[in-house]
């Protein structure tokens, strides 16, 4: 493998589209959840819960597909670990751009055969999983670009959304780095255990309010992120 | 000194009778879990759940199993809250549901809330099985604290299958030692009562309902299968209670 892969899969100018979703941040800044950097209403404890949730989710899938788990029975588990049908739909929209820019970033049969699988997209961390390793990266790889990914969307939203300071929100997620190291290392430890037992034995943690905002946000008619 | 927890495990079964009502060959209670049949209404057999002594304690693993038959109808409901309590044991309490619903039965789980006081360690694991054509629904409803009390931790896990697919596995951890932010803006926010409820009809393969938020802390959403899920938050038993209900009203 090539570390520099890992840089190119994990930069937010990699054009996978995810510079349109907020991770529910523009919901939870409009329902005056988020009103600064830290504190109880905090970006910081948004993306710390977010992380443990569906972030820990995402990253267990990722790091899953990347083992070489079937992509098709991970899909199967991401829909029944994402009961909002407004995330489902975010998910598999996010999956099919980012397919389309690892396909053509690095050509692989898997990635092939899953894009034929779900014309419309799969959930977006099995095709990271895949993206990771058609680019020869492993399973930690693949979970340290979706955790990342994880608290970094709703950190560039925020500043947007908020106007705050971006050496603040650049603060919360180097604050939050050594979570990131933990949430990564279950993550890895629930995908090999996928690839044994199945895919029970992933993570399943939700986030009541990141699903009930989802659907809140899906209302409105006017927003200015996609999720 | 410590001492073991307490083991114990209730079963039901429910079975179409033939004469147009539902049977309950196995009704066994244990220790602190006691089952009574209460009057039946039509078709449905009611069965209530009675706390018999205080918990789960620390160290307690308590197990309600219940299987549904083909045709069979089931009501169950419980006499009062499940309070989960500190224990002098050492280690966290545990409590298993196992729920088994044939083709054409139908199980209405709609038990009191869960309470999960300060100092107490609860796991919960929820696991229901359907075979095609079964009917379901489910509720659950967690109160962290009581009145002005910090929570205990609880970690509670939903398996809800469908013809061996699994619809939804969803789990909760809150409470001290709880992965930070459970209590931030992504996930409760400060409320204190949250709650689920899953409803499974076949007609539902035709004509799912839509997404829908209930206000700013409640949502219906349609899973992947014939089946939604209500998830709400509030700030009591009371009003997470009421929401609920009427989720379930909304869906005719």
């Amino acid at each position: 493998m090539t570390r520099a892969a890992l840089l190119v899969l994990a930069d937010g100018r990699f054009p996978a589209g995810g510079h349109a979703h907020s991770g529910g941040a523009e919901a939870a800044v409009k329902a005056g959840r988020i009103t600064g950097a830290s504190g109880a209403a905090g970006l910081e404890e948004f993306c710390q819960g977010r992380l443990h949730t569906a972030g820990l989710v995402s990253a267990g899938l990722a790091a899953a597909a990347a083992l070489g788990a079937d992509p098709v029975e991970l899909d199967g588990a991401a829909d029944a670990r994402t009961p909002s049908a407004a995330l489902r739909v975010a998910a598999r929209k996010l999956g099919r751009q980012l397919m389309r820019a690892a396909r053509a970033t690095w050509p692989s049969g898997e990635l092939d055969a899953l894009a034929r699988e779900f014309p419309k997209g799969a959930h977006q961390p099995v095709v990271l999983g895949l993206a990771a390793r058609a680019a020869g990266l492993g399973a930690e790889d693949a979970a340290y670009c979706s955790v990342y990914e994880c608290v970094s969307g709703p950190a560039t939203a925020t500043v947007r959304l908020l106007s705050l300071d971006p050496f603040e929100a650049t603060g919360v997620l180097a604050r939050l780095a050594p979570e990131m190291d933990v949430v990564v290392r279950r993550a890895v430890e629930a995908g090999r255990r996928c690839v044994d037992e199945g895919v029970d034995a992933l993570p399943a943690g939700s986030a009541p309010l990141l699903e009930i905002s989802a659907e809140v946000h899906a209302g409105w008619p006017v927003r200015l992120f996609a999720s | 000194m410590t001492t073991a927890g307490v083991r114990a495990t209730a079963r039901i079964s429910a079975r179409d009778d033939g004469r147009g009502g539902t049977a309950l060959p196995v009704l066994e209670g244990d220790g602190p879990l006691a089952l009574r049949r209460t009057r039946a209404s039509g078709a449905e057999a009611r069965v209530m759940l009675v706390g018999a002594m205080s918990g789960p304690l620390g160290g307690d693993h308590f197990a309600v199993e219940a299987d549904v038959g083909e045709g069979a109808r089931l009501h169950v409901g419980s006499a009062a809250a499940t309070i989960a309590l500190p224990g002098q044991g050492k280690g966290e309490a545990r409590y298993d549901l196992r729920l088994t619903i044939a083709a054409g039965g139908e199980l209405r789980w709609l038990p009191e809330q869960l309470i999960s006081v300060k100092g107490s360690e609860l796991e919960v694991s929820s696991l229901v099985e359907l075979a095609p054509g079964a009917r379901l629904v489910f509720r659950e409803e967690q109160v962290l604290g009581r009145a002005g009390e910090e929570p205990g931790r609880l970690t509670s896990r939903l398996t809800v299958r469908l013809g061996g697919r699994t619809l939804l596995d969803q789990e909760v951890a809150c409470g001290p030692g709880a992965p930070g932010g459970w209590d931030g803006p992504a996930v409760l926010a400060g409320c204190r009562a949250l709650g689920q409820l899953v409803v499974v009809r076949p007609e539902f393969e035709e004509r799912l309902p839509e997404p829908r938020a209930l206000g700013e802390y409640a949502a219906i959403s349609p899973l992947v299968g014939p089946a939604v899920l209500v998830t709400a938050l509030a700030g009591d038993a009371l009003r997470l209670r009421r929401v609920l209900d009427e989720a379930l009203a909304s869906l005719g």
